[in-house]
């Protein structure tokens, strides 16, 4: 057959239009309106979102559900001085934690520094000086907006459905992503075995203490306060704050319910957070 | 064939050598693994074929959900209410790791991280 060039490119030009329109022609065809009206929805959706999703900042929506919290009074710890270090050693006691006496190695839950460190985002400036030397409790902050959980590639800490962000030890790789992401500096790694022992066979935990109905961890995981999820549920307080005890220095309690003790104290007092500006809407509040 | 002789009896040696475990074992019963198992409680939370074959299935499904979905109900048998937990739960009835959990675990070769992390009843005493 004789084809000229004229013809030929006629040809190939048809067959190129048709091969590209008959496909697509088909699918609108099958999925007749529907798929219009499907895509018109999505982005309705998504033009919804926008608002909510600008509320992760540190100024936006409040966010609902419940979320664990505390408020810690400093100014009570100065009155009962060596609260603060009672509190610590419950939480380490009871977690069995480990104290190698050596601050490069250090496994931390809860723990006491000066307000300069606690807040350094805070002018010290002409701070007055009852202040400066008061012990003041940190920890996790349990976070409503935490980087951490964002950071985690295992999903091993998560935000659960009491709003406390929660270490999964079994899950967690050791990659410390975390740790970078923590603007707190909450989250410790098990650089050294957290069941070495001494000489005499003792474990190196925290003064010696050692709670057989609490795990360690392992080498190569992080950890950090997860607010005791295990004795909340059999009705306890948080260890930290059973060691305050009556002194009120702690208070534990579920931050969006409006007749809750701590959503009480947090409406009477002016309290502060670590680092606001970060947008991490820490739910550790302090009464300075 | 040449070197007829050297060939066969190379050939004999060798796999005399590669029998070896076959035939060294011949004689000798083998252990078979017997976990202690506890004398008053007659129910575990599964049969016991279940427990036998994916115990490691319930342990990690207890763990999700405790951990994870903060699901902390107990689980009864018979009467008995058992917590979701290896140290808390399974431990009260099977103290002892070594003639429980080692028992097959060492027959099978197998080496689960439990023990890392979490107590046996006898390490805190």
């Amino acid at each position: 057959m004789d084809v000229k060039r004229r013809k030929f490119l006629k040809i190939a030009g048809l067959s190129a239009v048709a091969g590209l329109s008959v496909p697509s022609a088909f699918t609108n065809l099958l999925q007749g309106g529907e798929a219009l009206a499907s895509t018109a929805g999505r982005g309705a959706a998504e033009g919804s979102q926008q608002p909510a999703a600008g509320g992760h900042g540190g100024h936006g929506e409040e966010p609902t559900g419940v979320q664990y919290g505390m408020v810690i009074d400093i100014k009570k710890f100065a009155e009962h001085r060596g609260l603060a270090e009672q509190c610590v050693k419950a939480c380490h006691t009871e977690h069995n934690v480990p104290d190698y006496g050596n601050p490069k190695d250090e496994i931390k839950w809860i723990w006491v520094d000066d307000y300069a460190h606690g807040f350094p985002e805070s002018s010290q400036y002409k701070r007055n000086a009852a202040l400066k030397d008061l012990p003041v409790l940190l920890t996790c902050n349990h976070c409503a907006n935490p980087p951490c959980v964002r950071a985690c590639p295992t999903q091993a800490t998560f935000k659960n459905e009491v709003g406390v962000v929660v270490m999964d030890f079994h899950r967690c790789i050791g990659c410390r992503f975390c740790m970078a992401a923590c603007p707190y500096g909450a989250r410790s790694f098990n650089w050294r075995n957290p069941r070495e022992q001494y000489a005499n066979g003792n474990y190196k935990f925290y003064k010696n203490g050692i709670n057989p109905n609490y795990p360690t961890r392992m080498r190569g995981v992080v950890e950090k306060c997860n607010f005791c999820p295990e004795r909340l549920a059999v009705g306890k307080l948080p260890a930290c704050v059973e060691a305050a005890g009556e002194t009120k220095a702690m208070v534990f309690g579920n931050i969006n319910d409006p007749n809750s003790e701590i959503a009480k104290v947090l409406n009477a007092n002016f309290t502060i957070q670590r680092n606001p500006a970060a947008g991490t809407k820490p739910s550790v509040f302090y009464i300075i | 064939m040449y070197d007829r002789g050297k060939v066969v009896t190379g050939l004999a040696i060798f796999v005399i050598i590669m029998t070896f475990p076959v035939w060294y074992n011949l004689g000798a019963t083998q252990h078979v693994p017997k976990p202690d198992l506890p004398k008053d409680v007659k129910k575990c939370v599964g049969t016991s074929a279940y427990m036998r074959t994916s115990h490691m299935v319930v342990l990690n499904q207890w763990r999700d959900e405790v951990v994870r979905e903060e699901k902390r109900k107990l689980v009864e048998v018979e009467g008995k209410q058992y917590v979701k937990s290896l140290q808390l739960g399974c431990m009260k009835c099977h103290p002892d790791r070594k003639k429980f959990c080692d028992e097959c675990h060492t027959y099978t070769a197998v080496d689960p991280f439990c023990w890392d992390c979490h107590f046996q009843p006898k390490e805190t005493k």
